[in-house]
């Protein structure tokens, strides 16, 4: 009569994981550590940047075009870095999306999975995600400035090298090439979070199919896209690497006209800045402004990216 | 069965997936190529990579380039003596812009290349280092006694009278930061995504995930200037080591740029083993620890290296922190003496190398080698993902 009770006080009988399991606990407790090192250094680099940073932006600072001497806090700016960066990326964006888009058009909505043309292209698109930016900074070299420029100066019988040197359009096209493989997966993702039904009831009114990618699907993929190219031009304008042969320069008196001018830059102005600063000391509040002013840029633009990927997540989610 | 239903299905949808009313629609046929086409810009870009990258590379491939100082000279008024061929060889000009050339810009030539030999300064003319063709592979792989060493030694140093060229130095650099890097980033970064995705309640990964994101957000010329500023000397002051910019600092913060990228495929790859494996090792009594250590990191196991080797590609490329953290040449497996990588030389070096050089056509190498490094490292880090997730896919079945 007294049996079960018994039963239930005894030790041996408790399932183990009742029981106090100190190896368990330890490396359980080890991973949460990682989890939180790792967010502790991301808090630790923000942090640094905001506090000193914060101090150093000023509407004068963001709006003032320097002198030859930018390394002097009282006088510099970095407009024409900013200008130059925003010009790179606009111009990049134009490339990038319609043919990231075009091609993950064809991945979701044409292409058989397990052709061996499909295989191939997934495989360069995901070749060219991991190819080292200084590589394409090469590439950017050697095929559009020292190929392409270089017979167009020919062709166009340009006096002097006009396209033959690096130029916005060189380092915006070097950039659309490092962030295609960014506009494609953001798009099919989005394409693939779009219900087939959608496309069956448009299919089955009479429309064809390219009626319904270009009438139906595209519109309702709409804030993928526009994830993608958010993304890309997040990752573009933080890249230094690929421009440093194609396109920017370490100062120039005016900004940017026209496709064939080189740029100012951000990301190369923060290198300069941490780099070839004759008195780091006083040149430090500027720098912490410059990454500021950096970082505020290519967060904004992950972060508004973040929460459109969040939402068609969710939507992809509840699809499956 | 399902082979002839999979045939009959590729007949019915035919070349490309857009067969289907071509004739038709003649206006949708073209639209459909012209996608197809499009979509091939991938494949065509990694190519001209590959190929625009070496091409500015061949002369050194081939052996073809002569970085010598001192070579022999041909007088001038030896020009009509000379075959055509060996002239064109020895004035270094292609086939074109040698029948554009009269006699007299060709004697130009030959006085310029004479005159040039004579600026030699009187105390390399002796040197036997300095009619060495320091391209060949020989001088950029194998130690060399350079005039005033006591050793041979492996040397690169691209400035001066003598170019040396040894790109052991370098590989050395780059893989002792990358190593540095993986170790400091993967024990995190897979520990992390072992507590998101298997320990923790769902709430922490939709902080964690985030956070990931953002932290992968950060330009790496910010990460190199945090590290530059910030992380030198708090390193310093901790293991108070010598040299305050070294190999260990610049591998430390390229682990902050591996992280993201091995947290999240390791982190898929963990969540991609069917739940089922985990009920039935809790149901066994296991702890949920267990279940992770014992049964789901093992089933993730080929995800997990995949991202390790991924990981090594992104950080062997990786090339401001390098720059902005350590960038003298030296030959040491020490990770706190300083260290140049590959990347950083591209970089550190491409601005002040002559356009068709030997020094730029060194560099162009260095970088088709790391490309190809990196193409390599990426294609089995995908081919381990796929088979991975094909062999899971078969066990859900």
């Amino acid at each position: 009569m007294n049996a079960p009770s018994s039963l239930a006080r005894t030790p041996g009988r408790h399932f183990r994981s009742e029981r106090f399991d100190f190896g368990s606990f330890f490396f359980s407790g080890l991973t949460g550590l990682a989890t939180v090192l790792i967010l502790a250094i991301l808090a630790v680099i923000l942090g640094n940047i905001l506090i000193n940073g914060w101090s150093g932006l000023s509407w004068r600072f963001v709006s003032t075009i320097p002198k030859k001497d930018f390394f002097d806090p009282e006088t510099t700016g970095v407009l024409p870095m900013i200008i130059g960066t925003a010009f790179r990326v606009f111009v990049m964006t134009i490339f990038v999306i319609p043919i990231g888009v075009i091609t993950a058009i064809y991945l979701t909505e044409y292409a058989h999975t397990a052709a061996l043309s499909t295989r191939i292209i997934r495989g360069a698109v995901n070749n060219l995600a991991g190819v080292p930016s200084i590589v394409f900074g090469l590439f950017g070299l050697g095929f559009f400035i020292n190929f392409i420029g270089k017979n167009m100066d020919a062709i166009l019988k340009s006096a002097g090298p006009t396209w033959s040197q690096p130029a916005v359009i060189w380092a915006s096209l070097t950039l659309a090439v490092m962030t295609l493989p960014v506009v494609i997966v953001a798009t099919e993702e989005s394409l693939k979070a779009i219900p087939p039904g959608l496309r069956e009831a448009s299919l089955a009114l009479g429309a064809t199919k390219l009626e319904t990618i270009i009438r139906i699907v595209l519109p309702q993929a709409l804030p993928g896209i526009m994830t993608g190219g958010i993304l890309a031009v997040s990752r573009a304008a933080g890249e230094v690497a690929p421009i440093l042969f194609t396109g920017v320069a370490y100062y120039m008196a005016s900004l940017p006209k026209s496709l064939t001018d080189q740029f100012m830059d951000l990301g190369y102005h923060v290198y300069v800045l941490s780099t070839q600063s004759p008195n780091i000391e006083q040149t430090r509040p500027i720098l912490y402004a410059t990454v500021l002013v950096l970082l505020l840029l290519t967060f904004a633009l992950n972060f508004v990216a973040i929460l459109i990927r969040a939402h068609v997540r969710k939507k992809l989610r509840a699809l499956n | 069965m399902l082979e002839a239903k999979q045939s009959e299905s590729k007949k019915t949808i035919g070349w490309m997936g857009i067969h289907r009313g071509h004739k038709a629609r003649p206006l949708e046929w073209i639209a459909e190529k012209f996608i197809y086409l499009v979509s091939l810009s991938a494949i065509v870009m990694v190519f001209l990579i590959f190929l625009f990258v070496a091409r500015e590379a061949f002369p050194i491939f081939l052996g073809r380039m002569d970085s010598a100082l001192v070579q022999k000279v041909i007088p001038s008024s030896e020009l009509n003596k000379l075959p055509r061929e060996q002239l064109r060889e020895y004035l270094g000009l292609t086939e074109t812009q040698m029948a554009e050339m009269d006699q007299e810009t060709l004697k130009s030539l030959m006085e310029i290349k004479e005159e040039a030999a004579k600026e030699i300064p009187d105390q390399f003319r002796n040197d036997k280092d300095a009619s060495i063709n320091t391209t060949k592979w020989k001088y950029l792989l194998l130690p060399y006694q350079w005039t005033g060493y006591s050793k041979p030694e492996f040397i690169w140093q691209p400035v001066g009278q003598i170019h040396k060229y040894n790109i052991i130095p370098l590989f050395v650099g780059s893989l002792k930061t990358t190593l540095i890097g993986l170790l400091f980033a993967v024990p995190l970064a897979v520990g992390a995504a072992i507590y998101v995705s298997q320990l923790a309640r769902p709430t922490v990964r939709e902080i964690v995930k985030p956070g990931i994101e953002l932290l992968s957000g950060i330009p790496s010329v910010v990460v190199g200037f945090f590290a530059l500023l910030i992380m030198a000397t708090f390193l310093q002051t901790i293991f108070g080591y010598e040299t305050r910019l070294n190999a260990f600092v610049a591998g430390i913060a390229l682990g902050f740029a591996v992280v993201p990228i091995v947290f999240s495929i390791s982190e898929d790859a963990l969540t991609s083993v069917p739940r089922t494996y985990t009920h039935a090792a809790l149901a066994l009594g296991s702890s949920k620890w267990q279940a992770a250590w014992q049964i789901v990191l093992p089933a993730a196991l080929p995800g997990v290296f995949a991202a390790v080797v991924l990981g090594f590609g992104r950080a062997i490329g990786e090339t401001m922190i390098v720059l902005m953290v350590c960038s003298a040449s030296v030959m040491s497996w020490s990770i706190f003496d300083s260290a140049r990588s590959i990347t950083t030389t591209i970089a550190a070096e491409m601005a002040e190398a002559v356009s068709g050089g030997h020094h730029y056509r060194t560099l162009f190498m260095l970088g088709s080698l790391l490309f190809a490094v990196t193409f390599l490292s990426n294609m089995a880090g995908e081919v381990i993902v796929q088979r991975f997730k094909r062999r899971l896919e078969g066990k859900r079945q």
